[in-house]
């Protein structure tokens, strides 16, 4: 494994008594993108402001490019950052916010003029420059402070937050944009969000964060698909989780009221008579048999909500309550609520939760 | 017309009527001095009278240092305290509300037992050391109003994330007070300072005790021993610190514009 660019060993942080990050190490890859992912007060944004020079680490160690930055002051890290609330400085104009960093540096004026104009060209913002921050809309100003942040060529790309203020559809295109000029310019970069969506869509990896601890780290694929905790599967993604009491440990059978799943070796040591929890994605499931599905459950139609492409129903299995989506179709009427129900499933898509 | 706005109206005429008759009376006895015609005779003998000039450019200047010794206290100040340290903010704004309480002769009484020929700061035992004095003691009557000017005016702005997103661009405290804190808060900055030119220029007890040539005692000796100058020098008093406030409107229309204050 090559050199990790960014290394976040064992890192602690304590108000007082009051732990907020505990033991988090992470190792991040030159040129990779990776989310902090977590609810709020999960300790993401402390362990970010640690990477900054904000905060200082109660114990632990941060490396970056082989040099400890671990107790360096934030101006003197080479670190790049945009803030959830713009940060643009009211009485710069766009060219003399992103020529901040740049005058700081001691950068000649040619120089700077040129590098600014490039940043503006990057952002698509060209014409932009002699305007004064509050002339500018959300997107625009995040962009302006994208532009600022990355302007003076920064080590390492902090984003904390930085779509949680614009509205849905500017949160998309930006989130789409910032990674095209994350992969163009090639920077390491942080990311900390809460919006699952976000993460998943322009991340290499993700750290889902809880209680301060990172409860997986991997990339969207994994923390979908393969959730390492009861948290994680949660938390990533709609889940649907079916309580269950082992049958026959040796045959990895698990009655689901009064109904038997086949689980096929994935019961992790449970005991014939335990409980378990057994979670299952929405798009896993179909209404009626399948081809390919080994499983079925069979239920009432508890509940339709139509949303456009897709009609959202829960189907009622015993004392359980099961989610899926099935397209809209014109043509076939949706199911009707109160009428039986079959579900089915691959066993293989079941994860057992611990 | 609604009755509700009616007495508004008049409440308002009272009040306008109560503050001007006075002025007006004022004005038009400072005009009575050659007999039987009205004329601006009083005015030309104080605007023409080298004490007044002498008088008046000392606490300019007085104001002038004042104003900068506040700025580089109160600035700061206020703001480390919102930065860093909001808990003693409480006992900070009690500190800066006690040259209100305590009256100006208590401080300067204070000044003179402190600062005296036989003290080990002998501020008083020449007249540049009286003058600094006299600047210190301005800057502290000067506190409550450019210190809740300064705060205020940092309150508009989101003095942490600026702080950081400075600092995470390479800049040090200097470049931050004076690049980003500075000019967000520059009208509220001059209007502080204002309100300091405008209390100092009719200083009279600390001028008055330490024995400085201020415009302060000027007033106060004329107003003794005159008729019809002191009514002028009142009318120019009100004239110089109503064009302050003029300034203060007229610079609020070049401040550095916010997306919380759009205009």
């Amino acid at each position: 494994m090559a050199e990790p660019f960014l290394s976040i060993q064992h890192v602690r942080k304590s108000y007082g008594t009051n732990t907020v990050v505990q033991d988090f190490s992470l190792d991040v890859e030159p040129g990779e993108f990776v989310s902090f992912l977590g609810p709020s007060g999960c300790g993401k944004t402390t362990v970010l402001r640690m990477v900054a020079g904000f905060e200082e680490p109660s114990a632990g160690k941060i490396v970056v490019g082989g040099k400890d930055i671990t107790r360096l002051k934030p101006n003197q890290r080479n670190v790049g950052m945009v803030f959830q609330a713009y940060a643009l400085f009211p009485n710069l104009t766009v060219a003399q916010n992103i020529a901040f960093g740049l005058k700081v540096a001691g950068m000649p004026k040619a120089d700077s003029d040129r590098r600014v104009a490039e940043m503006l060209d990057i952002i698509k913002l060209p014409q932009m420059a002699d305007r004064y921050p509050y002339q500018l809309s959300g997107g625009q100003q995040q962009r302006i402070a994208l532009a600022r942040a990355i302007a003076p060529k920064p080590k390492l790309l902090l984003l904390d937050e930085p779509l949680s203020a614009l509205d849905a559809k500017v949160r998309v295109s930006l989130r789409e944009e910032i990674r095209s000029i994350q992969k163009k310019l090639d920077i390491t970069t942080i990311f900390v969000t809460h919006d699952q969506e976000e993460a998943l869509s322009i991340s290499d990896r993700i750290a889902v964060m809880y209680g301060g601890k990172a409860e997986q780290v991997g990339t969207p694929f994994e923390i979908y698909n393969r959730p390492a905790t009861k948290f994680v599967a949660n938390f990533v993604g709609t889940l649907n989780v079916l309580e269950g009491t082992v049958t026959d440990a040796g045959a990895g059978r698990v009655r689901v009221n009064s109904q038997e799943v086949a689980l096929k070796g994935k019961l992790n040591g449970s005991k014939s008579g335990d409980t378990l929890s057994l979670a299952l994605r929405p798009e896993a499931i179909s209404l009626a048999r399948q081809p390919g599905h080994d499983t079925s459950l069979s239920g009432e139609i508890a509940e339709v909500h139509f949303l456009g492409s897709v009609i959202r129903v829960r189907v009622g299995i015993g004392g359980n309550t099961v989610s899926l989506d099935t397209f809209n179709n014109s043509t076939t009427p949706p199911p009707v609520v109160g009428d039986k129900a079959d579900i089915s499933f691959s066993s293989g898509d079941m994860l057992v939760l611990h | 017309m609604k009755s509700g706005k009616f007495w508004a109206w008049v409440v308002f005429a009272i009040g306008t009527a109560y503050f001007f008759i006075p002025l007006l009376a004022t004005f038009e006895f400072s005009m009575r001095m050659r007999r039987g015609v009205h004329s601006f005779d009083a005015y030309q003998i104080v605007l023409g009278d080298p004490r007044f000039q002498a008088t008046f450019m000392y606490s300019v200047i007085a104001a002038i240092f004042t104003i900068i010794l506040g700025v580089l206290i109160v600035v700061p100040a206020a703001y480390w305290i919102r930065l860093r340290l909001p808990q003693i903010r409480p006992i900070v704004e009690f500190i800066t509300l006690l040259p209100l309480v305590i009256p100006a002769i208590v401080i300067v009484f204070g000044y003179i037992r402190m600062y005296g020929s036989n003290s080990p700061l002998p501020f008083l035992s020449s007249d540049l050391g009286a003058s600094a004095l006299l600047v210190i003691g301005y800057a502290t009557l000067a506190l409550p109003y450019m210190y809740r000017a300064v705060d205020t005016g940092l309150r508009t702005i989101d003095v942490r994330t600026l702080t950081e997103a400075a600092q995470i661009l390479g800049a040090g405290w200097t470049t931050i007070i004076t690049r980003v804190i500075l000019p967000n808060v520059l009208i509220a900055v001059l209007s502080g300072a204002f309100l300091t030119f405008a209390i100092v220029i009719g200083e009279f007890t600390m001028a008055s005790l330490l024995n400085r040539p201020a415009f302060g005692p000027y007033l106060q000796n004329i107003g003794a021993n005159r008729a019809y100058e002191p009514a002028a020098l009142a009318i120019i008093a009100f004239a110089i610190t109503w064009g302050c406030m003029s300034l203060i409107q007229i610079l609020s229309r070049f401040a550095p514009k916010s997306a919380n204050r759009p205009n």
